[in-house]
C-alpha cells in the first residue's frame, strides 16, 4: 500500500454492499492533514454511506481504510476524530441540557468513572462559544430552533479537540443565519489546521472555504478536484434523478436507524 | 397507625419501598430516554415465567425471576439490534408468551393464583428478612452502575453513531442497561408487584421531567419522586388498612402516589414550555413591509402588562394574536 505521507484518511478500492446491493464501488479517496474538502452529489449517490464508512459505521466488503497512517481495524485514537452525524434534532426521549450534550464529546479523552475535570469543562466551554450558544448552555436542547441544535451537534464534536472531522448533512433544514454561524465556526476550524471532509446537498455559505470537492454518482467518484462552479454541481444534482434513486422499499429496513430521527440517505 | 410503624415487617417493607423507589427511576430515565418506556412492562411479564418455574422447581422464585428476565432482556437487545422491522411483533410475542407461560406454569406446579398474586401485585408486607438484603444491594447495585456510567450510558442513547464514533462499545452498554433494567424489575416485584414494575420505573422520570431542563435534574427529580412514592405509597396504604379495616395493597397505591405527582407537575410544565414558546425570539427577516396596527389606543412599553419578545433591533409586543412594533406615533404589525 502506498502510502501519502501526510494523508489522515486513506480509502483504497472501497466497496460496500447494504443487504448485498451494492452501494460504493471502487472509491480510492486519500484526504491530506489540512485540507477541507465536500462530497456532493444526488439523493442515494452514496455520499453518506461513504461518511459513514470512514468512521467505520458502515463496514467495507472491500477495501482498505486507513486513519492517521493506523489500519480501522487496529485504530484506537478516537480522540482524533470528530463526527457530526445526520440528524434532524439533537433530542431525544428526556430534557438534557446543551452542555449535557456537547459533554459527551469530551468522552474520548476522558476515564471510565471519572468525573469531569476542569479541562472537560473548559473544553465544552469553549466549543460552545465557538458555536455561538455559550448563553444558551443551561438550557433544554429540544428548546433550540433546528439550526442551533445543529450548532450544539457541531459543539460536541469539537468539545474532544479533534483534528480531523466529518460532518453529514449540517446545513440540512438551517436557515440562512444559523448556516452563516456554522460557516464561521467551520471556518475558525480550518484556519486551525483541521481537516474537514463535508457531505452536503447545498454549500451555500459554506462555499467559500472549499478547496476541494469529490461528486458520487451511483456509488463511484466522479470527479475530484478543484471546487465546482456552483451551476456544474446543481447540474449533477439533477441530471438523473430516475437512475440514482434508490429502491426505499429495499433499502429502508436495513439502513434504519432506530434512534435518528431524520431521514436517512444512502 | 404509629405502633404499626413499630412491626418489623413494616419496617422492612419501608426499606424495601424505599430503595426500590430510589433505584428503580435511575434506570427508567435510560428507557425514557431510548422512547422504551413500555420495556420495562414486557420484561415483568417475561419475569412471571421466571416466577413460576421457580414455584415449580422449588428454586427461589426471585431468582429464577432474575434469571429469566436478564435471559428475556439479552434477548430483546439482540432483537432490536438487528432492527428488523418486525421487532415490535417480535416484542409482543415475547411478552404475551412470558404472561401465559407464567400463568400455565404456576398452574402446572400445583399452585394456587394466590402464590402467583404475591408476585403479580407485590407483597411488600411479607418481605423476609433475606429479601430484604437481596433488595438492599441490588439496589445500591443498579445505583452505583447507573449512575457512574451516566456520561456513557448518557451519550449511547443519545446518539448511538456519535458514540460509536466516539470509540464507545455500542452494543455493550445497551446490554448493561438491559440486564440493569431487567434486574430491576424483579427487585421492584416484591414492592408493587410484577404488572405495575414499569410504573415504578418510568412514572417518576414523567413527573420530574415535567419540570427538568437537563438530564441529571431528571434522574434526580425521579429518584426523589419514586423513593417518596414508595414511602408514601405504603404508608397510605398501611393507614387506609388500618383505621377503616380495609385491604388496599401498598403496591398500586405506590403507583397512584407517584402518578399523583406527574398530574401535580404536568400543567406547570405545560405552563412552561407554552411560555418558553411564546418568549422565543422572533426569526430576523428581510425589509418588512409596512402595514400599520389598526385603531390603538394602549401604549406598549415596560411593564405594560403583554409579552415583550426581542425581534432584531427593537421589542414586538404581542397580544391577542398580534405581534405590535412601535413606529414613531402609531403600531406596526410585525
Amino acid at each position: 500500500m502506498n502510502r501519502t505521507p501526510d494523508a489522515v484518511v486513506e480509502l483504497q478500492g472501497g466497496a460496500v454492499a447494504i443487504g448485498g446491493r451494492p452501494i460504493l464501488r471502487q472509491i480510492d479517496l486519500t484526504v491530506r492533514s489540512g485540507e477541507f474538502v465536500t462530497l456532493l452529489g444526488p439523493n442515494g449517490s452514496g455520499k453518506s454511506t461513504l461518511i459513514r464508512a470512514l468512521t467505520g459505521l458502515r463496514p467495507l466488503t472491500h477495501g482498505s481504510l486507513a486513519l492517521f497512517g493506523t489500519p480501522f481495524a487496529s485504530f484506537r485514537a478516537w480522540h482524533r476524530l470528530g463526527y457530526v452525524p445526520q440528524r434532524a434534532s439533537a433530542a431525544s426521549g428526556v430534557p438534557a441540557s446543551v452542555t449535557e450534550v456537547v459533554s459527551s464529546g469530551r468522552l474520548t479523552r476522558r476515564k471510565l468513572l471519572r468525573p469531569a475535570g476542569r479541562a472537560d469543562r473548559a473544553a465544552v466551554a469553549a466549543a460552545l462559544d465557538l458555536v455561538g450558544l455559550a448563553d444558551r448552555a443551561r438550557d433544554n436542547v429540544a428548546t433550540l430552533s433546528g439550526g442551533q441544535q445543529q450548532r450544539v451537534l457541531i459543539a460536541r464534536a469539537l468539545a474532544g479537540d479533534p483534528d480531523l472531522f466529518f460532518l453529514d448533512e449540517p446545513t440540512a433544514g438551517v436557515d440562512l443565519p444559523n448556516q452563516h454561524a456554522l460557516a464561521d465556526a467551520l471556518a475558525a476550524l480550518a484556519r486551525a489546521g483541521s481537516t474537514v471532509v463535508l457531505v452536503t446537498h447545498e454549500l451555500g455559505p459554506l462555499a467559500p472555504l472549499v478547496e476541494r470537492t469529490v461528486v458520487l454518482r451511483d456509488g463511484r467518484v466522479e470527479y475530484d478536484g478543484a471546487p465546482l462552479d456552483i451551476h456544474d454541481a446543481h447540474g449533477h444534482h439533477h441530471l438523473h434523478p430516475a437512475q440514482t434513486e434508490p429502491d426505499p422499499g429495499f433499502v429502508a429496513p436495513l439502513d434504519r436507524d432506530p434512534h435518528q430521527d431524520g431521514e436517512v440517505s444512502t | 397507625m404509629i405502633e404499626l410503624l413499630g412491626y418489623p415487617f413494616m419496617q422492612r417493607a419501608l426499606l424495601a419501598a424505599f430503595v426500590t423507589g430510589l433505584a428503580a427511576p435511575v434506570i427508567g430515565t435510560y428507557l425514557v430516554q431510548r422512547r422504551l418506556a413500555l420495556l420495562g412492562d414486557g420484561m415483568g411479564h417475561i419475569a412471571v415465567t421466571g416466577v413460576a418455574l421457580g414455584l415449580w422447581t422449588g428454586i427461589a422464585p426471585t431468582w429464577t425471576a432474575v434469571a429469566v428476565a436478564i435471559i428475556g432482556a439479552i434477548t430483546i437487545e439482540i432483537i432490536r439490534d438487528r432492527g428488523r422491522t418486525s421487532a415490535d411483533l417480535a416484542l409482543a410475542l415475547l411478552f404475551y408468551g412470558g404472561l401465559a407461560g407464567g400463568v400455565m406454569i404456576t398452574g402446572l406446579a400445583g399452585q394456587s393464583g394466590a402464590t402467583l398474586q404475591r408476585y403479580l401485585f407485590g407483597s411488600i408486607t411479607s418481605i423476609s428478612l433475606t429479601d430484604i438484603w437481596f433488595t438492599l444491594i441490588i439496589s445500591i447495585a443498579i445505583v452505583v452502575v447507573g449512575v457512574g456510567l451516566l456520561p456513557q450510558l448518557f451519550t449511547v442513547a443519545q446518539d448511538p453513531d456519535f458514540a460509536q464514533v466516539a470509540g464507545l462499545r455500542v452494543r455493550a452498554y445497551n446490554l448493561v442497561i438491559a440486564v440493569l433494567a431487567a434486574v430491576t424489575v424483579t427487585v421492584a416485584m416484591r414492592t408493587v408487584g410484577l404488572l405495575l414494575v414499569s410504573a415504578l420505573m418510568i412514572v417518576p422520570v414523567a413527573a420530574s421531567q415535567q419540570l427538568s431542563r437537563s438530564f441529571r435534574a431528571t434522574m434526580a427529580g425521579g429518584v426523589v419522586v419514586g423513593a417518596g412514592a414508595g414511602v408514601g405509597g405504603l404508608l397510605i396504604s398501611a393507614y387506609l388498612s388500618d383505621a377503616h379495616a380495609l385491604s388496599v395493597a401498598p403496591g398500586p397505591t405506590i403507583v397512584m402516589v407517584a402518578l399523583c405527582c406527574f398530574v401535580a407537575t404536568w400543567p406547570i410544565g405545560l405552563l412552561q414550555r407554552r411560555r418558553q414558546r411564546l418568549r422565543a425570539p422572533f426569526p430576523e427577516t428581510g425589509t418588512v413591509e409596512h402595514e400599520p396596527a389598526g385603531a390603538h389606543p394602549h401604549e406598549h412599553g415596560p411593564g405594560c402588562g403583554h409579552l415583550a419578545v426581542p425581534h432584531q433591533d427593537h421589542v414586538d409586543y404581542v397580544h391577542d394574536g398580534h405581534r405590535h412594533a412601535a413606529h414613531g406615533a402609531h403600531y406596526d404589525e410585525h
